[in-house]
C-alpha cells in the first residue's frame, strides 16, 4: 500500500490525569475522504487538531508522508501544515470581519498576492460557495448553513492539498446535514483535496466516505471502508452505530444499508420456497441540476421528502426502504407479489405527483427564490424475487425495469404536474 | 506487649508527620505562590519581547494605524474631560494653599508640574486602561474562546503578530501623545479655576511655568507614558491571550474575569512602577 499521507503511531494524550487518546494507531491516505467516528467527547476533534499541530502528543509520533514531525525542521512542519487547511465546529469566523474579509485574510496575511488578485479568488470561491449576496455581511447576520459555507470557502481559499473537517454538520437540521455532507462531497471531487471529517451522522458518512475510522475508548477500534465497517463484530457497533441509526430511521424513514440487510435476511428466511416478494427501486434524475441551481439543501430535502412518502406508503405492506446510492432508494416488499406491488406504486405515484409535489415545492420556496425552477424526474422499476434468489440480481431486475413515474416541477410556474 | 509498642510507635511518627506537614503548610503556601508569581512574570516578559520584535515585520503599518485609531484617537475625549477637571481642580486646591503665604503666583508652576511629572502620566494611563485596555483583553479573549486565535494558527497566521504586535506598538506611540495632551488640556484647566474663577494674573500663571517647568521633567513624564504603555498592553493582551487557561472560569466568564483582572493588574502595575521609575529617575 502507499505511504500514509498522515499517520499515528501509540499516540498517547492526556489532560491532567485523564487520558484522552492512548497509544492510537492511524493511517490517513492522500485523495481519500475518511471520516473518524465516535461518541461526543470521545477525543475525535483532539486527533484532528494533532493532525494540524494545534496540540501536541504526550507520546508517541505522528508522521507525515512517511517523516516524523518532531524530527523535522522548522520549516518542514511548516511546509508540511501550509498544506493543511481546518474548518473548525463552530466555524471560528471572524465576527468582526466581513464574508469578504473573512475569506481574503488568508491571502492577505500569507501572500504577497496583488489586491486584484485576491479579489478575483475571493470572488471565484464565494461563486463557488453560492455566497454572492453575502458578501458584505457578517457572520452573525448569516444562517448557519452560510456560515458553513463562509468557513468552507475559506478553508479552501489557499488551494489546500488536505482539508479537515470538525464535524461540519453539528447544529444543523436533518436536512441541512445532508446537505453540507453532499457539499462537501461534491467540491472533494471538484477540487481533488483529501477531506478528514470527524462526525457521528451515521450512516449518512458512508456515502461520501472511502474509509472509515472508529475511535472508541481512547483507540482507534475500526479502519476500512464502510461496507468492511456492516462486518465489523464489536461493542463500539452497539453502543455507537446502531443508536445513531435509529435515529437517522426516526429523522427520515429510511434505514441505514446495515439495517435493512438484517431486515431484509430476517424476512426472506421466514418465506418458503415458492413465495414471492418484491424490490421496488426508485432514482431522482437531475439531481446534479438541482444541486447546481438550487443548492444542496433542496437535494436533501427531494431525498428526505421522498423517503417520507414510500414508508407511508410501503410501510403498511411491510415494506422497509434504505438509501442504496446518493440518488437512489430501495424498497424491499417481503410479502408482495408484483401485482400487489404495483399496485401500492400506483398508490404511491398519485399521491406524490398530488401532495408531494405540492409539499416539496412548498419546502423548495423557502429555500430559494421564486425565479429559481428545475425539474426533478422520479424513475421507479419493480422486480419479483424468489427466497433463494440473489437480492442483488432482483434489484438489478427491477433497475432494469425502471421508467419514469413522474417528473416534479415548479407549480407557480407550470400550472400543471404531470 | 510488642505489638503496643509498634502501635505506639506509629502513632508517634503519624503525629509527628501531621505536626511537620501543619509546621510546614505556610511555607508551602508562600512557596507555590511565588513560584506561580515568577513563572508568570516569565511568561509576561516572553510574550513582550515576542511581540516587540514581530512589530517591524512586514504588513504590520496598516494595522499598527488602525490600532492607533481604537487605542489613542478615540481615548482622546475621555482623557481631554478627564484631564480639564484635574487641572481645574488641581487650580483650586493649590490656589487656596497657597494664597495663605502669599504665594498664588506658584499656582502655575505647582499644577504644571504635578500634571507633568505625576499626574498626567498615570492618570492618563489608568483612563487608557479602563477605556481600551479592558476592550483590548475581551477582544482577545472572545476571540480565543471562538477559536478564532486558534483558526489563525491553522492559516498560519502567527497570532502574536497578527493581534498583539500593533496593539503593543499602537500603545507605545499613543501613550506619550495622550499623557501630552493630558497635561496641556489640565494647564488649562488650571488656567480656567486660577485665573479666569479665581482672578490670577494671566502672565504670572504662564510665566511661572515657563520658568520652573524643564525639558527634564517632560522628557521623564514621557518615560514613564512609554513604560506604562509597555505594562498596560502586556497586560491587557496576555490577560486575553490566556482567557482559555484560567482555572477559576470558563467561556463567557473567563473573558470576564481576565477583563477585571488585566484592569486591576495594571492599575497597581502602573501605581507600583510609577515610584520606581521616579525613583530611578529623580
Amino acid at each position: 500500500m502507499n505511504t500514509p499521507l498522515i499517520e499515528f503511531q501509540n499516540v498517547t494524550k492526556r489532560f491532567g490525569s485523564r487520558t484522552i487518546l492512548e497509544r492510537v494507531n492511524l493511517q490517513l491516505y492522500e485523495g481519500e475522504v475518511t471520516t473518524i467516528i465516535g461518541l461526543s467527547g470521545s477525543g475525535k476533534s483532539l486527533l484532528l487538531k494533532q493532525m494540524i499541530g494545534l496540540i501536541l502528543p504526550d507520546e508517541g509520533t505522528i508522521l507525515f508522508r512517511g517523516k516524523p514531525l518532531n524530527g523535522m525542521k522548522k520549516t518542514e512542519i511548516g511546509t508540511s501544515f501550509a498544506q493543511m487547511s481546518y474548518m473548525f465546529q463552530d466555524n471560528a469566523l471572524f465576527d468582526s470581519m466581513t464574508v469578504y474579509e473573512n475569506i481574503a485574510l488568508p491571502l492577505q496575511e500569507t501572500t504577497n498576492l496583488s489586491r486584484a488578485e485576491i479579489d478575483r479568488r475571493v470572488l471565484v470561491r464565494i461563486e463557488q460557495t453560492e455566497l454572492g449576496d453575502a458578501i458584505n455581511k457578517f457572520p452573525a447576520e448569516l444562517s448557519g448553513g452560510m456560515q458553513k459555507r463562509v468557513a468552507l470557502a475559506r478553508a479552501l481559499i489557499n488551494d489546500p492539498q488536505i482539508v479537515l473537517f470538525d464535524e461540519p454538520t453539528s447544529g444543523q437540521d436533518p436536512v441541512r446535514k445532508n446537505a453540507i455532507l453532499s457539499m462537501i462531497a461534491q467540491y472533494q471531487r471538484k477540487f481533488g483535496f483529501t477531506a478528514i471529517l470527524v462526525s457521528h451522522e451515521i450512516p449518512d458518512v458512508y456515502f461520501i466516505s472511502n474509509r472509515i475510522l472508529a475511535l472508541y475508548d481512547r483507540q482507534i477500534v475500526f479502519q476500512g471502508t464502510p461496507e468492511e465497517l456492516e462486518n465489523f463484530d464489536h461493542p463500539f457497533k452497539d453502543e455507537v452505530i446502531h443508536s445513531l441509526e435509529a435515529l437517522q430511521k426516526e429523522l427520515s424513514g429510511l434505514y441505514s444499508k446495515r439495517q435493512f440487510k438484517i431486515l431484509n435476511h430476517a424476512q426472506l428466511k421466514r418465506r418458503e420456497f415458492g413465495e414471492n416478494y418484491c424490490v421496488v427501486i426508485f432514482t431522482l434524475e437531475e439531481l446534479n441540476t438541482i444541486m447546481t441551481r438550487l443548492g444542496h439543501d433542496a437535494v436533501q430535502e427531494a431525498i428526505h421528502s421522498m423517503g417520507l412518502y414510500i414508508d407511508k406508503h410501503f410501510g403498511p405492506s411491510g415494506g422497509f426502504s434504505t438509501r442504496h446510492r446518493i440518488n437512489e432508494v430501495i424498497t424491499m416488499l417481503p410479502y408482495s407479489d408484483i401485482a400487489d406491488a404495483q399496485s401500492i406504486l400506483l398508490d404511491f405515484i398519485k399521491d406524490f405527483q398530488g401532495k408531494g409535489n405540492n409539499d416539496i415545492w412548498a419546502l423548495y420556496r423557502k429555500l430559494v427564490s421564486q425565479e429559481e425552477c428545475v425539474e426533478l424526474t422520479i424513475m421507479a422499476g419493480v422486480a419479483q424475487g424468489q427466497p433463494l434468489d440473489e437480492i442483488d440480481s432482483v434489484i438489478d431486475a427491477a433497475k432494469s425495469q425502471q421508467k419514469e413515474i413522474g417528473r416534479l416541477q415548479c407549480v407557480e410556474r407550470r400550472g400543471v404536474n404531470r | 506487649m510488642a505489638l503496643a509498642a509498634n502501635n505506639q510507635k506509629s502513632q508517634e511518627i503519624e503525629a509527628k508527620r501531621q505536626l511537620g506537614m501543619l509546621l510546614s503548610r505556610p511555607f508551602s503556601i508562600i512557596g507555590g505562590a511565588v513560584i506561580n508569581w515568577v513563572s508568570n512574570i516569565g511568561a509576561v516578559t516572553i510574550f513582550l519581547f515576542l511581540s516587540l520584535g514581530k512589530i517591524f515585520r512586514s504588513k504590520q503599518l496598516s494595522k499598527i494605524i488602525q490600532q492607533l485609531y481604537y487605542i489613542g484617537a478615540r481615548s482622546t475625549t475621555i482623557i481631554m474631560l478627564v484631564s480639564l477637571f484635574t487641572g481645574m481642580v488641581l487650580g483650586l486646591q493649590s490656589y487656596h494653599a497657597l494664597v495663605k503665604f502669599g504665594a498664588q503666583g506658584a499656582v502655575g508652576t505647582l499644577v504644571a508640574l504635578s500634571l507633568i511629572r505625576e499626574m498626567g502620566p498615570v492618570l492618563a494611563a489608568i483612563m487608557i486602561t479602563a477605556r481600551a485596555g479592558s476592550a483590548i483583553t475581551a477582544e482577545i479573549g472572545i476571540q480565543r474562546i471562538s477559536e478564532q486565535i486558534d483558526a489563525l494558527q491553522t492559516m498560519r497566521i502567527d497570532p502574536l503578530k497578527y493581534l498583539i504586535s500593533p496593539k503593543i506598538a499602537a500603545s507605545i506611540i499613543s501613550f506619550p501623545i495622550l499623557t501630552t495632551v493630558f497635561d496641556l488640556i489640565g494647564i488649562i484647566g488650571g488656567y480656567i479655576s486660577g485665573v479666569v474663577l479665581l482672578g490670577l494674573n494671566a502672565g504670572t500663571y504662564f510665566h511661572s511655568i515657563q520658568a520652573n517647568v524643564e525639558m527634564k521633567d517632560i522628557s521623564d513624564g514621557l518615560v514613564k507614558a512609554v513604560v506604562f504603555a509597555l505594562i498596560v498592553s502586556t497586560v491587557c493582551c496576555y490577560q486575553g491571550y490566556f482567557a482559555h487557561m484560567r482555572l477559576d472560569g470558563r467561556g463567557a466568564k473567563a473573558v470576564g474575569l481576565s477583563t477585571t483582572s488585566a484592569v486591576v493588574i495594571s492599575c497597581v502595575l502602573i501605581l507600583i512602577s510609577d515610584y520606581i521609575v521616579t525613583s530611578l529617575l529623580i
